[in-house]
């Protein structure tokens, strides 16, 4: 667990730290501290408990709205803001408890159909005096870039220590074994119901919380954009890229592949989507696990 | 005559239409071995489901000192001290360590050591291979291993479905040397077998004919009658 903390996330937390210093695209630094905090939420709930929300973006979504409707409607400070938004994706969350009964595809293609009705739900027009409806929302909380970066920070700090914790607890151990062979767990003692449920929260959590950071610091925006797809894409991408269940490959799928995309994918998408495709077939056919499946072969020869 | 540690009474079960099990009567007392002799079919397995509460009982009762726990789940059970040991007790992702830890994750931390390093003394083949993945076992070895993380969970009763199943005579003989000493610690057993060489740690004997569960016998008895003897070993004794 030390060794976790101390070999990366510290270092990962001290350079995103500095880097606002010396590196003054501040929007994109907090893109990066988005996707570190969805990659690693998305690997609690299929690193520890194997299941995987093609949804996923469901719960950004709801922390955005979260965020923007107790700030418009309630004239919530940010700060608070911040919280509902929490909060709107834990009540996600555990309405959509039910999917867990669900196993493998379908609980992903069910989780994908929940975060598009929650699109079509807050984008629906009749609703625009309460969410803006299919016109967006325009925030007035105003411009804070280092509160939110700082911010960002510390929900990607709290999302790493839980995933650093669960490695080396035996609430993770039990997580695992009931991912490996539920009926087995059962018959070990373990409730698992419990441990997905929490788990599944917790990965709602990390990303409604960061959801309503992005809101924040975007202040303008359409429900599509929050409600975006390919936010839980990249998420699952990087993720499995890097290795889900470990700590660090997470941080190197968001750091590799994002890179990737935002050295070549805005400037030759074409090439882009060759190399990015070109990629993940290969990892995907010779590694599996991911990036840390090869540091795993090359620690054991 | 000490009170049963494990009671079960008029047991029936079974899967949709079918029924198999037609009001099982058996009890094992604490520290005591009981050997459940059946043929395939005879609803050994269904019997040991209900037990540790995979299958619900359909009418009957099952009693753990004294207390009605048929409606239970399957992890309070365990938790009681009711454990169960199969092919289904390991999990082939986690190392061996790893698995052991499960057994033992409602124990203290402190006897969960101790009782680590009584187990790997017992099984020296989990201790040299304890940090690699419980895939990587021989079918003998992931017995041992089942066996290993039922008994780290400090089970008052361990129910045990064929464990001599696709062991070597010799494994066989390396699996009831362990259980005996376990008895001898003071566990109760409740094995499900088809090998005779069980018989000799068993107090009670009970056979399993027609989803009915018959008065329990001495092994002695069991050894003596020739018609049990070709119904469940065969000629060869």
């Amino acid at each position: 667990m030390w060794r976790d903390l101390g070999l990366v996330v510290l270092p990962l937390l001290a350079v995103l730290a500095v880097l606002p210093a010396v590196y003054d695209n501040g929007a994109l630094l907090l893109n990066f501290v988005v996707f570190l905090v969805l990659a690693q939420g998305l690997n609690l709930t299929y690193g520890f408990s194997g299941y995987l929300p093609f949804g996923y973006v469901g719960f950004f979504g709801a922390g955005a709205y979260g965020f923007a409707m107790s700030v418009t409607l309630a004239g919530a400070p940010p700060l608070l803001g911040v919280l509902a938004g929490g909060g709107a994706s834990l009540l996600v969350g555990l309405l959509l408890t039910p999917l867990l009964r669900l196993q493998g595809a379908y609980f992903g293609l069910a989780s994908l159909a929940a975060a598009e009705a929650l699109l079509h739900l807050i984008g629906n027009p009749n609703l625009q005096p309460v969410t803006g409806g299919p016109y967006g929302v325009k925030l007035q909380a105003g411009y804070a870039p280092l509160l939110t970066y700082a911010l960002a920070l510390a929900i990607l700090a709290l999302t790493m220590l839980l995933v650093a914790w669960l490695r080396h607890a035996r609430f993770g151990l039990r997580l695992l074994a009931a991912r490996d062979d539920a009926l087995a767990a059962a018959m070990a003692g373990i409730d698992i119901v419990r441990g997905r449920l929490v788990i599944w929260l917790a990965s709602a959590l990390a990303a409604g919380l960061i959801g309503a950071v992005f809101a924040w610091r975007t202040a303008t925006f359409f429900p599509d954009a929050v409600f975006d797809l390919n936010f839980s894409i990249f998420a699952i991408v990087f993720t499995l890229f890097g290795g889900a269940g470990t700590l660090a490959g997470p941080v190197f799928g968001v750091l590799l592949l994002y890179g990737l995309y935002n050295a070549i994918g805005l400037s030759a998408p074409q090439y882009f989507q060759l190399a990015y495709g070109v990629l993940i077939m290969l990892l995907a056919l010779f590694f599996p696990e991911g990036l840390a499946g090869i540091a795993r072969r090359i620690a054991d020869g | 005559m000490t009170s049963a540690l494990l009671e079960i009474a008029g047991l029936h079960a079974g899967y949709g239409s079918i029924r198999v099990l037609w009001g099982v009567d058996l009890a094992v007392r604490t520290g005591e071995t009981a050997v459940l002799l059946g043929a395939n079919g005879a609803g050994k397995t269904t019997l040991l489901k209900c037990l540790a509460g995979l299958l619900p009982a359909r009418g009957g009762a099952i009693r753990w000192r004294g207390e009605d726990i048929t409606r239970l789940p399957a992890r309070v059970r365990v938790r009681r001290g009711l454990c169960h040991m199969s092919e289904l007790g390991i999990f082939p992702d986690l190392t061996i360590a790893e698995n052991l830890d499960l057994g033992a994750l409602f124990v203290d931390r402190a006897t969960a050591r101790r009782r680590r390093a009584e187990l790997y003394t017992l099984f020296p083949i989990l201790a040299e291979r304890r940090h690699a993945a419980a895939a990587t076992l021989s079918g003998g070895q992931r017995k041992m291993l089942g066996i290993a993380r039922a008994l780290a969970a400090e089970p008052a009763l361990l129910a045990m479905d064929e464990p001599s199943a696709g062991l070597s005579p010799k494994l066989v003989g390396t699996v009831i040397e362990s259980l005996a000493r376990c008895r001898a610690a003071g566990l109760a057993l409740l094995i499900a077998e088809q090998n005779v060489r069980f018989l000799d740690l068993a107090d009670t004997v009970f056979t399993l004919e027609g989803g009915r569960a018959a008065a329990a016998l001495t092994p002695d008895a069991v050894r003596q009658d020739d018609r049990l003897r070709r119904a469940y070993f065969g000629m060869g004794m």
